[in-house]
């Protein structure tokens, strides 16, 4: 999870793990808790949609563009959603400048699959001629302050940012194929609020939003997406630990409960945003 | 899994003729290929079928062809690469251009970049990298021709090329994907079912010990769905295993034999 220019003690993971036998954190959570939660609704004007979250010591800003482009040929009736995500030197000096290494290719394609499998965008209502024009959703995710856990934290800020954007309507010409932006402005339609829950597991104990001094000593990392349903729509195992069927049952029955106070709280934030329309 | 790459590279020609598929289940229950649910497709494995690789191993599971190389331990450049402590693994699970209907852009895209972490964090818990400080051992994996499965078939073959390098490991690592057609839990999905299918599970699993090392999903699974995929996906695991054992096994016994015949017309 972090870069090769990274040492943690010995004792530091002593300490960290000999914790957790007796059910302690070394920042007094429980073994299930989030971190404090802070949600920031556009504070970015220029992007369509745009969040910033802060997770305990984690900061990210998510923003959205939305432009007019053409849809994938296998899906002539489906907008275009794409995430990316960029973890530079601002965040941590052990991210590096340059192309996106596979931890940020990692984190990108973890949340654009939760948001993605979740149908939480309604991709067939982005599309303005089928085959021909569709909305093409660009989500970016910046991360600012590295403190663990960018997954959950990139999940909240890439879901606001899509809860909160407004792009123009567009008036298609049937005839001609012409479309026209007009002054309107309209929601993205969004059909579910997908919520991550992502786990380290530090010698053979589960603990829930880990910050990175638990980040730095976790042998495996846990990445679970649940719908509004309460479905899996996406799942991730980092790092080069194991996992048991065990660990599987604690994560879907942490979830259960822990997933619905973050998307209340993603409904509650939005709400105003979402109302103006 | 949705992938940007992939769905570019889908004829739209011919997929816009084609009839669409009404069902992934034939009226008999079966799936289109003729499959049950719990069924696994064809899978051959050969060891050793490179020259120059220390460890190398081919696989065909279903139409995927895959080839898989190993080097090492051996030197690690760039040196300040090199862990103080144990090796380094590193891993390229690569496309060919032609494994798939529309060509491929030969630069590794996002997905595949995904796909070399998640396989090399599916073998590393399986090598002894302690014992080799300060050296590598590196995995490459190409896909011949892709079907559905790639990532968990690329597995099984890389655990082989691994064991025939002779690396020492706790155990071999074996991949099979899971997933949902229809509203039902399907094993080892082929290419269409993964598509249209409604969940994919890609399981990498170290049998002995039955621990999980590989484990991702993607589609919209109730959590019994999901315990029960996981649990279907683990008996897969264990039947390739055999077969990767027999394998094995067929190979280094030929081995044994050829150097006993070798030794005992040197006696004479």
């Amino acid at each position: 999870m972090v870069g090769s220019s990274e040492i943690t003690s010995a004792i530091e993971r002593e300490h960290i793990s000999s914790l957790l036998t007796h059910g302690k954190r070394i920042d007094d959570r429980g073994i299930f808790e989030f971190r404090n939660i802070e949600i920031d609704v556009s504070p970015v004007e220029k992007a369509e949609g745009s969040a910033q979250v802060i997770l305990g010591g984690t900061r990210v800003v998510a923003g959205v563009k939305v432009e007019i482009g053409s849809p994938f040929s296998d899906t002539p009736n489906k907008g275009v959603l794409t995430c990316n995500a960029e973890l530079t030197p601002i965040a941590s000096p052990f991210f590096e400048s340059g192309p996106p290494d596979e931890q940020t290719v990692e984190i990108a394609r973890v949340v654009d699959r939760g948001i993605r499998e979740s149908k939480a965008v309604d991709l067939e209502k982005l599309v303005l001629i089928p085959g021909e024009k569709v909305h093409v959703c660009f989500v970016d995710i910046y991360v600012l302050d590295y403190d663990g856990n960018l997954f959950d934290a990139s999940e909240i800020a890439a879901t606001v940012a899509l809860m909160s954007a407004k792009i123009p309507e567009i008036e298609v010409n049937e005839d001609t194929g012409e479309l026209t932006v007009l002054d309107k402005k309209q929601l993205l339609p969004l059909n579910n609020i997908p919520v991550s829950a992502t786990f380290a597991k530090i010698n053979g104990v589960l603990v829930l939003d880990p910050c990175l001094k638990e980040e730095r000593v976790q042998d495996a990392r846990i990445t679970m997406t649940s719908t509004q349903e309460g479905n899996i729509c996406a799942f991730q195992k980092g790092g080069i630990g194991t996992i048991t069927m065990e660990d599987i049952d604690t994560v879907i029955e942490v979830i259960k409960e822990k997933a619905e106070p973050v998307r209340d709280l993603i409904r509650e934030v939005t709400k105003e945003a979402r109302e103006e329309i | 899994m949705k992938k940007k790459r992939s769905v570019r590279r889908v004829n739209s020609v011919t997929s816009s003729r084609k009839e669409p598929l009404e069902s992934l289940l034939r009226k008999d229950g079966l799936r289109l290929d003729g499959r049950g649910l719990d069924d696994l497709r064809p899978i051959r494995m050969e060891v050793g079928v490179l020259d120059n690789a220390d460890g190398s191993a081919y696989i065909e599971h279903g139409r995927n062809k895959i080839v898989a190389a190993v080097y090492g331990p051996r030197e690690l450049h760039p040196k300040h690469l090199a862990l103080p402590d144990k090796a380094l693994v590193r891993c390229e699970y690569r496309m060919a251009t032609f494994s798939v209907e529309e060509r491929k852009s030969p630069a590794p895209g996002r997905r595949e970049v995904e796909l070399s972490k998640v396989i090399r964090e599916s073998l590393e818990p399986a090598i002894f990298v302690y014992k080799y400080p300060r050296a590598t051992i590196d995995i490459f994996i190409q896909i011949l021709q892709a079907d559905g499965g790639t990532r968990c078939a690329g597995v099984t073959a890389a655990a082989l090329a691994l064991a025939d390098a002779g690396v020492p490991m706790r155990d071999l690592v074996v991949g099979c994907a899971v997933g949902k057609i229809e509203g039902k839990v399907a094993v080892d999905l082929s290419d269409v079912e993964d598509k249209l299918g409604d969940g994919d599970m890609p399981i990498a699993l170290m049998p002995t010990k039955k621990v999980i090392t590989l484990l991702q999903c993607d589609g919209n699974l109730t959590p019994e769905e999901f315990k029960q995929a996981l649990e279907k996906g683990i008996v897969a695991c264990e039947k390739i295993y055999e077969m990767q054992r027999d394998v094995l096994i067929e190979r280094y016994s030929k081995v044994r034999d050829e150097v006993t015949e070798e030794q005992r017309e040197e006696e004479e």
